[in-house]
């Protein structure tokens, strides 16, 4: 499952939209972690027990978007937004969405041409004076 | 009392913390900046030498501290920039951009495309309102190159 922020998933076409598909999560804190965060906020500073808490959270709401992606039998999720919102006191909810996609099959890599080296007919003629070489092409066009 | 150790702890080791944390930002930006190419744009270029995409998320949550707090709500009766709570912002911002970033180059990617961020105050959540506490997210699209871009002399 690709998932990306970006309205499409780069070299790859999509071939099929299959709608909004969306995980959240409320979370509490728990009481030791509240317990360090409150000495911590007499320092200031980042919290890592709530970091650690949110990260979590954000990333089991992001699984259930992207369960509710495989049950659409999507190949991809773009456009990811993410929104945080105290719900109530002691909670907060994590919110994940982002639009389902069907994606075209991969196409083939096209092998990168490969310079061929040319066997030099002729030796090429020195420039001297800046002058172009006198070939017989340059001849006048019969009119 | 309470007032007085409050302010001595916020004073003494929240300034510290302070350094500190700017110090290893600093640092840290400095190894990790010139090796990843930030745009907030949202189509990403050249798609086709594009080898892998994915999402990447960095997140911090920050924390006031007393002494912060105390000429913050000085500073509500006055009104004016929030100098204290600017810093605190910053911080949390950058913190959140590094951590996107170290994420980035876990999975070996070069760019990050389409990179937003999002704040918000989470500290009715823990049960605090007086002291700010404000979460904020950094994500965008990891981009790894098949190979390096060849640049195109004019």
């Amino acid at each position: 499952m690709i998932i990306v922020n970006t309205e499409e998933v780069p070299n790859r076409q999509i071939s099929d939209v299959l709608g909004l598909v969306q995980g959240n999560t409320i979370r509490a804190k728990h009481a030791g972690r509240d317990i360090m965060a409150s000495l911590k906020n007499l320092v200031g500073g980042e919290l890592k027990g709530y970091t650690e808490l949110l990260t979590e959270s954000r990333r089991q709401a992001m699984d259930r978007m992207i369960a509710q992606a495989q049950q659409l039998g999507a190949d991809a999720v773009v456009n990811v937004r993410f929104t945080t919102s105290a719900v109530a006191s002691g909670a907060a909810e994590m919110y994940a969405y982002g639009t389902a996609v069907k994606l075209a099959p991969k196409p083939q890599p096209i092998p990168a041409p490969q310079p061929q080296l040319q066997p030099v007919a002729q030796p090429v003629p020195i420039m001297e004076n800046n002058q172009p070489p006198v070939t017989q092409n340059d001849a006048p066009a019969a009119y | 009392m309470d007032f007085i150790l409050g302010m001595l702890l916020g004073l003494i080791f929240g300034q510290r913390n302070e350094r500190t944390h700017i110090r290893s930002l600093e640092q840290r930006e400095g190894i990790l900046f010139p090796i990843v190419k930030l745009d907030n744009r949202k189509r990403i270029k050249d798609p086709q030498t594009v080898a892998d995409a994915q999402m990447v998320i960095g997140q911090a949550v920050m924390a006031s501290d007393y002494a912060k707090t105390f000429f913050a709500r000085w500073r509500n009766i006055f009104g004016g920039e929030m100098k204290s709570f600017q810093s605190l912002l910053t911080r949390g911002r950058r913190e959140a951009l590094l951590r996107m970033v170290e994420d980035a180059r876990r999975l070996g990617a070069t760019e990050v495309w389409n990179v937003r961020f999002e704040t918000s105050n989470i500290s009715m959540a823990t049960g605090r309102s007086g002291m700010a506490q404000v979460e904020i997210v950094a994500f965008g699209t990891a981009v790894r190159r098949a190979e390096p871009i060849t640049q195109v002399l004019a």
